[in-house]
């Protein structure tokens, strides 16, 4: 058996590092972060219990940042960000939160990120952004360097940052705040938790309903002991978080979307709002609407491996017949789907659901189709 | 009843002229939740430290190698509907293959239990 590459990187730990290590966890090096891959029990058993009770997820590695308008004008502020993102941020109301892709001039993907707007009084003329671990440096230089004058970026390296995930999640919340517990889908609130401050939003990476919380570093092993104390809530760490959202069919920014994919081609259509659309103004405009118009040479799909075999990434597709038509870019075993499942792009002509494709797995072609994703159905909160 | 370790952390138990051929417990652990297993069809001739099988949890792919040269008279095709029997017990119901060795020799330079131990206690 081959040994796993280590690295000699020096690694940043989350304010949760003790815990994790407290529970036993495994700890692996993650976007530059000493993080758990699983506790004691597994990734099989942590993905069960996240589907069919409440998961706790940290993922207080991931980039979490202000944008703020001196003039405290929300339009000043959302104008200045949709010119990085297709979404529609000027229309988004108080407290609620939007999924974008920062954009490349050609329409490639930088990133993916949550963009809230600020509700909390006196914050008029905030943003609230969240991108991914291991592209927050980039992130911020390329946001920065766009900025206009008069719009500011405030990283807030100092916040912790939780994701409680699972059909218990909102009974589990509703004990220590109603008014979180209340909200509607990428909604957000601040609220207190046994006094500590907390920004909660209904919004997750699992397909479940569930929350996320963001709060002070140094309050976060308080809280994350708090919510972990209830018996429906069990620490999960970033193995069952990879299978859950592949099985809900979401992406894996640099697995399966990049520089080199565009939100079109990736399926994303849908987190770029009508006005956005039809006035453009955002990084890769012409491609995305040409795309949106023609289609996309090649597109993101869900792939179902008839046999047991797994398909991991990199996995060249074919047809049938053998002509190379794409490549798998997340591939595992789903445990709620009890087999493997996969994403990846194709060619649009074979990009059908039900499409015979085989997947080349060490040299053997083995037999799959075109699947419709989510693998499991989202059971988010609407 | 002789058992032998690779560093690669497969076992072999020698029963007379053939030799049974699994993961360790260590292995496993490390694995995590075994989800899928390949193995060589019956009568496939192997070489020492050939990809002899694969092993794969929910996270990743990991090749089982060859321990001795021989060929394979038996595969534990359990495994295919239930993987998972590699996790509860690798030295038992969890085996991979039998091998009938060409080499007997080549069992001296893999590690004995005792070694084997010593061996994941300086890794771990």
């Amino acid at each position: 058996m081959a040994e796993p590459a280590h690295s000699d990187e020096p690694l940043l730990q989350t304010p949760l590092h003790a815990q994790h290590v407290a529970l036993g966890a495994r700890m692996v090096p993650f976007a530059g972060y000493d993080m758990p891959v699983q506790y004691p029990t597994g990734i099989l058993t942590e993905h069960n219990w996240t589907r069919e009770h409440a998961g706790l997820f940290d993922v207080s590695h991931m980039g979490q940042a202000f944008l703020v308008a001196e003039d405290k004008s929300h339009e000043t502020a959302a104008r200045a960000i949709e010119a990085l993102i297709p979404a529609d941020v000027l229309n988004l109301k108080p407290n609620q939160q939007r999924y974008s892709q920062l954009l490349a001039e050609d329409g490639g993907i930088l990133d993916d990120l949550m963009v809230t707007r600020v509700g909390a009084p006196g914050h008029e003329g905030w943003l609230y952004l969240v991108v991914n671990a291991s592209m927050k440096e980039q992130d911020y230089a390329h946001i920065e360097a766009r900025l206009p004058q008069g719009v500011a970026l405030r990283r807030k390296d100092d916040l912790g940052l939780m994701a409680l995930q699972g059909p218990s999640a909102e009974a589990v919340l509703a004990k220590l705040s109603p008014e979180a517990a209340g909200l509607a889908f990428m909604m957000s609130a601040d609220v207190q938790i046994d006094g500590i401050w907390c920004h909660v939003s209904r919004s997750g990476y699992t397909g479940e309903d569930g929350f996320e919380i963001s709060c002070q570093g140094k309050d976060a092993p308080a809280l994350w002991n708090k919510l972990l104390s209830d018996p429906e809530v069990k620490a999960i760490g970033l193995g069952a978080r990879d299978s859950l959202r592949l099985e809900a069919g979401l992406c894996l920014y640099g697995h399966d979307i990049d520089p080199n994919t565009s939100p079109i081609e990736a399926g994303l259509i849908w987190s770029i709002q009508k006005r956005r659309r039809e006035e453009g103004g955002f990084p890769g405009a012409e491609r995305v609407q040409r795309e949106i118009k023609d289609g996309a040479a090649r597109v993101r799909v869900g792939i179902k491996p008839e046999g047991r075999a797994p398909a991991r990434e990199g996995t060249v597709i074919t047809t049938p017949d053998g002509r190379e038509v794409g490549i798998v870019t997340s591939g595992g075993f789903g445990p709620t789907v009890n087999g493997p499942v996969a994403m990846g792009y194709v060619a649009k002509d074979v990009s059908a659901v039900g499409t015979d494709l085989h997947l080349i797995v060490r040299g053997k072609p083995l037999p799959a189709k075109v699947a419709a994703m989510p693998f499991a159905p989202h059971r988010y909160k609407r | 009843m002789t058992t032998r370790y690779t560093k690669d952390h497969e076992y072999i138990r020698i029963e007379g002229d053939a030799g049974i051929v699994g993961i360790s417990d260590y292995a496993q652990s490390q694995l995590g939740d075994v989800v899928f297993v390949e193995l060589p069809s019956v009568g496939k001739s192997l070489s020492k430290g050939d990809e002899a099988a694969v092993v794969e949890s929910v996270k990743a792919a990991s090749e089982v190698y060859a321990p001795v040269s021989g060929e394979v008279v038996e595969v534990n095709s359990d495994l295919e509907a239930s993987p998972g029997t590699v996790n509860e017990d690798p030295a038992g119901r969890g085996w991979f293959m039998k091998i009938r060795l060409t080499n007997q020799s080549e069992l001296d330079g893999l590690m004995t239990e005792e070694q084997y131990q010593e061996f994941v206690k300086s890794i771990s």
